[in-house]
């Protein structure tokens, strides 16, 4: 028999039993589905976190006070006991070392801001010009904080978009005096918006001030953070051991805690990739089951069928003709689902990506090639029994079922 | 020539701890053309002689040469080659596919056998010409009569060409009148010299049948060609 004639043969009778056909590749649909859109969920939550991080800016070193001695975030960040303040001198001596590109210190508090006639709570970033280098920012209009002494901060503030929109609305900002707490500060600066910001920062509510404002703001010397740019994505573990070095000398002790972006980066990247991993696993549980199903429909075909099976070894179909043919059956019904289920898993990962349009949930070409792959190999493994079984009818028997 | 030589046949089935022959000392030639009626009760012996003709099941005992050639010790491969090419099969309840049409059904030996489609369409054309049937080719079995969808039967079980044709009470599921329309058509193969053999237990087709051969128990109690040494 021809292999285009056993295909026809195998469409031809998964068509003539359209509700068994249909429930199986439902079935096998829904696993493959399952997989495609529950990778794209964890893949989704790792590409999100990854373009958070880099929204952070390239070659990014971040120093924080206290020790700690697992490196990256853990509870002993919060729970050291007597941590010698960063301050702004110190920021301003990591400048001088050599593999370090820009410094920026950071200073955070929350305060309430009153302009036209409006009041709101805002997150207020007291840091310096460089900032606005190492964040990669972009201004919507006028220009970033001024290039000035750290410690004599000119009384300017620069607003975040939605700042900008909920208390300015379509009025102009520009040059506008605006209330933070006590002081009087003139906006030289919109944001443009980016919708962007790691651990709540989003920088579309925040308001920029100098850090010696935002220190006598909030009545305080020391600074939330150090940002620092290395000249280099290779000067990055330079600049890690000459900041911990520096700060050590100064400080006495190393009581300060130095993480790259990269660190964090690679741990939440691996995090990531695990649980989808795992999610991916678990879905393919699913496919494990609808390959059962497939051969359970398979076996119930070989039953309803055999009296068919023994009219074509009575018209001269040999053994393999006859297993290739349920075989065939098999792996159609596998293929069709296995299709069908990536079509509903895409589509299910784009209404994902419509409901959460800042959630990149796309299926990894891995969870994709992994689940049809296996979708198609259950079903032709689980097809290999029952084609058997038809192939060994006896004949005479076979055709006395009708 | 005989087209058919069975010698010494025997077949036994085991069913739970009873032994049964259904076929003891079987000694039977058919020459090329013949129409031939096997009779008898139920149990006799008849259906299992007519699968054992179109190698549905093996002797286990004997030789059986079709067309001079030893065809029991052939490997189930080499049998299905022979059942497609030269043995054609009529069954009391038609087999028809049900999802195929007529057409269909009629081509299936031919892809079986691995015959181009084009070169199918046109035999199966021919063919349903032949029968009577080519208002009929796009219908599904259930679709035709029951006289109609033997003759679909008919038309694929000669579709290969076949030396020899196997019916097993082929009016068995017919009514009278269409009975006798199918055993004409038989007949009418056979009269253009396809051996014709045919299971029943209707005496009034049995005795249409050049040659009558009488089963009892397994064993060939007459042969009307040879009512002498049938006797013995």
């Amino acid at each position: 028999m021809r292999s285009a004639d056993v295909l026809r043969f195998a469409r031809d009778a998964a068509a003539g039993y359209p509700l068994r056909t249909s429930l199986s590749v439902l079935a096998m649909a829904i696993g493959v589905a399952a997989v495609v859109v529950l990778t794209s969920l964890g893949d989704g939550a790792r590409r999100y976190v990854v373009e958070q991080f880099s929204a952070l800016g390239s070659n990014l070193v971040i120093v924080l006070p206290g020790r700690s001695a697992t490196g990256g975030f853990s509870p002993a960040n919060a729970l050291t006991t007597t941590p010698r303040d960063l301050t702004v001198d110190d920021a301003f001596a990591l400048t001088r070392l050599p593999s370090v590109r820009r410094v920026a210190p950071l200073t955070a508090g929350n305060s309430e801001i009153n302009a036209n006639g409006r009041l709101r709570e805002v997150v207020v970033a007291g840091t310096a010009s460089t900032y606005f280098d190492i964040r990669s920012f972009k201004m919507a209009q006028g220009h970033f904080l001024p290039e000035a002494d750290w410690s004599r901060g000119a009384p300017v503030v620069v607003i975040g978009a939605k700042i900008k929109e909920e208390i300015f609305g379509a009025n102009p900002a520009m040059g506008e005096l605006v209330r933070l707490g006590d002081r009087r500060l003139r906006v030289v600066g919109v944001l443009k918006a980016t919708g962007q910001g790691v651990g709540g920062m989003n920088t579309d509510e925040v308001v920029f001030v100098p850090v010696s404002v935002a220190q006598s703001l909030f009545n305080t010397s020391t600074l939330f953070r150090i940002l620092i740019e290395a000249r280099s994505r290779g000067e990055i573990e330079a600049v890690k051991r000459e900041v911990t070095a520096a700060l050590k000398a100064r400080h006495g002790e190393e009581d300060i805690t130095v993480i790259t972006q990269d660190a964090v980066l690679a741990t939440f990247d691996k995090l990531l990739r695990a649980l989808t991993a795992a999610v991916a696993g678990i879905a393919a549980i699913s496919l494990a089951v609808a390959g059962i199903l497939v051969m359970n429909v398979m076996l119930v075909a070989v039953t309803q069928r055999t009296a068919e099976i023994g009219l074509l070894k009575a018209l001269g179909a040999r053994a393999a003709t006859i297993r290739n043919a349920f075989m065939a059956e098999a792996a159609m019904l596998s293929l069709v689902g296995a299709v069908t289920g990536y079509g509903l898993g895409l589509f299910g990962a784009f209404v994902l990506r419509q409901v959460y349009p800042v959630f990149p949930a796309y299926p990894p070409d891995w969870a994709v090639i992994a689940a049809l792959g296996t979708a198609l190999g259950t079903g032709m493994l689980f097809g290999i029994m029952p084609a058997r079984r038809a192939a060994k009818l006896d004949p005479v028997q076979a055709l006395m079922k009708h | 020539m005989a087209v058919i030589q069975l010698a010494g046949i025997e077949r036994v089935f085991h069913l739970g701890d009873s032994v049964v022959h259904a076929l003891t000392g079987l000694d039977v030639a058919i020459d090329a053309g013949e129409y031939v009626a096997i009779m008898g009760p139920s149990g006799s012996g008849k259906s299992t002689l007519l699968n054992l003709l179109g190698l549905l099941d093996r002797p286990d005992a004997g030789a059986y040469r079709l067309e001079g050639r030893d065809v029991t010790t052939l490997s189930p491969d080499e049998q299905a080659a022979v059942r497609s090419r030269r043995i054609g099969f009529v069954f009391q309840s038609f087999h028809l596919v049900p999802r195929l049409t007529a057409a269909e059904n009629v081509a299936l030996p031919m892809m079986l056998a691995g015959i181009p489609a084009a070169e199918r369409a046109a035999r199966v054309r021919q063919a349903l010409k032949d029968f009577g049937l080519d208002q009929r080719a796009d219908h599904r079995p259930d679709q035709l009569s029951g006289g109609q969808r033997q003759r679909v039967a008919i038309a694929r079980a000669t579709i290969m060409q076949p030396a020899v044709l196997l019916a097993d009470e082929p009016t068995g599921n017919l009514d009278r009148a269409t009975g006798d329309d199918v055993i004409h058509l038989l007949e009418e193969l056979n009269q253009r010299g396809m051996t014709l053999i045919i299971v029943t237990h209707d005496p009034k087709i049995g005795t249409r049948a050049g040659r009558q051969l009488m089963m009892e128990d397994g064993e060939l109690k007459s042969d009307s060609a040879r009512p002498a040494a049938a006797a013995g």
